[in-house]
Order: structure tokens, then sequence, then C-alpha cells
């Protein structure tokens, strides 16, 4: 199991971790795996997770994700599958989405828990980044913001800054975070699942508007972010350096997001893990509206923001990854 | 006689345009409580002021739905209640009290609780949201505690008198 050779075998049931060993000249036959497999997406789940209280357990979030990473990958140990997941040397950042502010961001616990990993299996503490679009929006989340290059860092962009440059395509005129562009080798999306006012679902993909500078999202929204969020995630450097979800389903909003509205949180007590960005986004929609139904919310769809950039993100024109349940691999754990 | 009384006509309309006059131009108010003006909770931010077309500096992704309704400014300032309970209070001020129906409405759920605060009011175990002519005010808690609903239930009404 603990070989190369092992590895890969394991991971033939999806098309793992591609982007990550691309670079890493492993991507060869993952390739291959990728053009002619489902897409593999992982919901791993922990009733106890928050233990008696309204507290997380932390030890329980390391080990959900430990489960959630092997059960991808296929492997046992995950020091060792973090190894073969992040190039080493480079900088590794932890996009998390804490634009809903104190209450409904990503889990501190979650990315404390993925750093640590990351630095048993090598990463030093300054080749992590933990970031999001605004240091207010991280402090709010419960982020502390740090830029000692001997720690972990934490920060945003508006403090690293972006590029002047303006990259267009499809509907999407934007200037990207300098964080994205030039300290990132890879970047692993940290998103948290909520109901979203204008998109219907925010989740992995939704969270790249917040590697955007501020003044270029507003106009992404319109139409329901369709066909914005598509037509973003095709920028190169988002396509290509955004390669892995650990989707946080731990607490979720499934309606009046995108901000904190506690009447309507629930605790899915999930992580939600793939590589496939559109098949992650179409498996959490399933989640959610299975809550909606549950409450008696009508769906997305009846509501007016049926999340319609999924199908989008699928289709020819954009080739992302796929929305059809058919094609999807989905282990539930 | 009919003298004096066109002349008391006059003083009574002008006293009428006057008071009318003052009713639009009915002062800004500030519907933030000082720390102590409600037992228990203390302002711990300035508030905040934003106008529409800057709304997605605080609410960046939510800002559509009330631009769509009619905002004209959003004012926001941060509590805490009893030192521990952390609270934020959002005033929305609404072109007209259609818009702050219009967002009041949207979302309800059946746990909804009817609460006896401006025009109309709801409460939740963590938050309390009402409007009041054009003014919708949304009160959120971060925790849930046990006195939370009674905590945020006294933070509205006094929101409320002071709108």
């Amino acid at each position: 199991m603990g070989n190369r050779r092992d590895f890969l075998k394991n991971a033939a049931t999806g098309a793992m971790i591609l982007g990550a060993q691309s670079k890493l000249g492993l991507a060869g036959i993952l390739d291959q795996h990728a053009e002619t497999s489902k897409s593999k997406v992982v919901v791993a789940r922990d009733a106890q997770l928050h233990g008696a209280g309204t507290q997380l357990d932390e030890q329980r979030v390391l080990d959900l994700l430990d489960s959630a990473i092997t059960a991808y990958t296929g492997h046992n140990h995950p020091v060792e599958t973090w190894k073969r997941i992040v190039p080493m040397g480079k900088v590794i950042g932890l996009k998390v989405n804490c634009a809903g502010g104190k209450g409904i961001s990503t889990h501190l616990a979650l990315t404390l828990a993925i750093c640590e990993r990351l630095q048993q299996a090598g990463v030093k503490p300054g080749n992590i980044l933990v970031w999001d679009q605004a240091n207010e929006a991280l402090e709010s989340g419960g982020y502390t913001i740090n830029k000692d290059p001997s720690r972990i860092r934490c920060y945003g962009s508006d403090v690293a800054g972006y590029e002047d440059r303006i990259e267009t395509n499809g509907v999407v005129r934007v200037r990207l975070s300098k964080i994205l562009t030039r300290e990132c080798e890879m970047v692993m999306n940290l998103p948290i699942l909520k109901d979203h006012a204008c998109s219907g679902l925010t989740f992995a993909m939704k969270n790249m508007y917040g590697v955007v500078k501020m003044e270029d999202v507003g106009p992404m929204h319109v139409g329901n972010c369709n066909p914005a969020i598509a037509d973003l995630h095709c920028i190169p450097a988002i396509r290509d350096k955004v390669r892995f979800v650990i989707g946080d389903a731990i607490s979720a909003l499934y309606e009046g997001g995108p901000l904190f509205r506690p009447e309507h949180i629930w605790h899915p007590n999930a992580l939600i893990v793939g590589q496939d960005r559109v098949a992650v986004d179409q498996t959490a929609w399933g989640i959610l509206e299975r809550k909606r139904a549950e409450v008696g919310l009508p769906t997305l769809e009846a509501a007016g923001r049926e999340p319609r950039y999924i199908a989008r993100s699928a289709d020819a024109a954009h080739h992302l990854g796929v929305n059809d349940p058919q094609r999807i691999s989905l282990m539930e754990i | 006689m009919k003298l004096r009384s066109n002349w008391m006509l006059a003083v009574a309309a002008i006293a009428m345009i006057t008071v009318a006059a003052s009713g639009c131009k009915k002062a800004k108010v500030d519907p933030f409580p000082a720390s102590g003006a409600v037992t228990g909770w203390q302002k711990t931010s300035d508030t905040r002021v934003f106008a529409a077309n800057n709304l997605w500096q605080y609410i960046d992704g939510d800002a559509e739905q009330y631009i769509s309704a009619g905002v004209v400014t959003t004012s926001t300032s941060d509590y805490k209640y009893q030192g521990t309970l952390e609270a934020v209070v959002d005033v929305y001020t609404m072109k007209d009290a259609a818009g702050a129906r219009k967002i009041l409405e949207t979302g309800q759920t059946t746990d909804a609780k009817t609460v006896q605060l401006g025009d109309a009011g709801i409460a939740y175990a963590q938050s309390v949201i009402f409007r009041k002519g054009p003014s919708l005010v949304r009160i959120v808690a971060y925790e849930s505690t046990p006195d939370a609903p009674q905590a945020l239930l006294a933070l509205a009404q006094t929101v409320e008198a002071k709108l």
C-alpha cells in the first residue's frame, strides 16, 4: 500500500489529485483515468463532531479529515497521502471562505487539521498560506492574521494586493489576487456550504469569487452568477492552480445565505472532498436540497435561484467537470 | 368679527403647515442604543454606514436582494451581552415600507415566532427581525444561550423605540 504503484492502483476509481500530480510528474496514467472514469466525491460524516455541546471536537475533525482523505485516495496512511497530494517546497494556499463572517466561515478547526497534516507531510509552516479576500473577514471568521514567514501565514488579498492586469473570459473581467497568481503553487479550496441569494448555492466554485478584487465581483452576480462562475473558473490561474476541494459541511446554511442566519443553520457534520469542482458542487447541491425539503422550503429552482452555473460549468464550452450524477462516483462514509 | 375669524384661520393654517413640514424633515435618528441603555448590553463597535452602492463592502453576495428591495442606507454596530454573547444590529433604511416588508417576508420559516415590534416582527432563538415604516432591523446573536431570546428582544424593543 505504501509504494507509488499501489498508490496509483488504489486511486484508479477516481481522477485522483490530478492537478497536483501533474506538477509532480505522476499524472500521465491519472490523466487517462480522468478521461475514462467517473469523478469521485467523498462525503465523510461524523454525527458526534460537535460532541455533547455546541463546541467542535477538534480531534474528531482531524479524524474525519483523515477518513475523507483516505477514502478518497484509497490510501490508508493520511500523512503519506498528503505527501503525494501537495508539491513539496512550494507554497500551498488554503482558500477559506469567511465572507459570511462570524458564525458561518470555514471552521478554523478544519483548517488547522489540514495545516497539521501538511506539516507532518513535510510542508514548512511558512509554505502554508491561509487566505481569503480580506483581513477583516478572516478575523471575523476566527483566524489570526500573520505574515511572519516562519509560521503558517494568514492574510487577505486586500493586504497582498491584486494584479493590475485584467483577466477576461466570457462575461468576466477581473483582477486576481496576487496570492493566487504569485505566491501559491497550488491552492486547496476550503469552502463552507451555504445557500446563496444569487447563485442558489455557494460552495466550491462560488468560493473563487474571493480571489477577485472586490470591485470586480459585483457584476458577476448577475443572472444567478451564471455563466460568470463557469467563466471565472476557466481563467488559467484558477483552473490550473485550484486543484482540490475539502469542503466544509460541518455547519451549513440552507436558507438566507450567504450571511450568517442562525435560524437557518444546520449541522451536516460532514466534509465533502473531491478534485472535480463541478461534481463536488453537484453533490453539495443535492445535500442542500434535501435539507430544504425536510424543513418545507421550496427547491432552489422554485425559489428562483437554481444553481445553473453547475450545468454550465460542465458544458462543452467550459468542460470544468461533470454534473451528471451517473458520472459521479459518490462515496458516503 | 369676520376679520378676526379670518386671521385665526390663517394662524391655524400656518401652524398646520409648520407641523407638516417638521414631520417631513424629521431629524435623523440614531437607532443604536448606547452601552448600558439596555440592561446587560454593551455597544462594542462604532456604527458603520453603507450606502446602497457600496453595500457589497458589508454584505457581498447578499447586497443584491436589498438593493432590489430599495435599500438606501445600511447601518450596523456590534454588541455584547453580559460580556459574552456577541451580536450584531443591522438597520436597513429602505425607500419605502414595501421594501422592508419584502425583506422581512423573504425566507421566513415555520419556526418563526411572531413578536410585537414595529409594524411586524419575528424572532428565532438567535435572531430578531422587524420592520417599522421604511426601516428593517435584524439583530443576530452568534451563540445560542438560554437567555439570548429575551436579551435580543429587549435590545430590539429599545431600537424600535428609537426609530
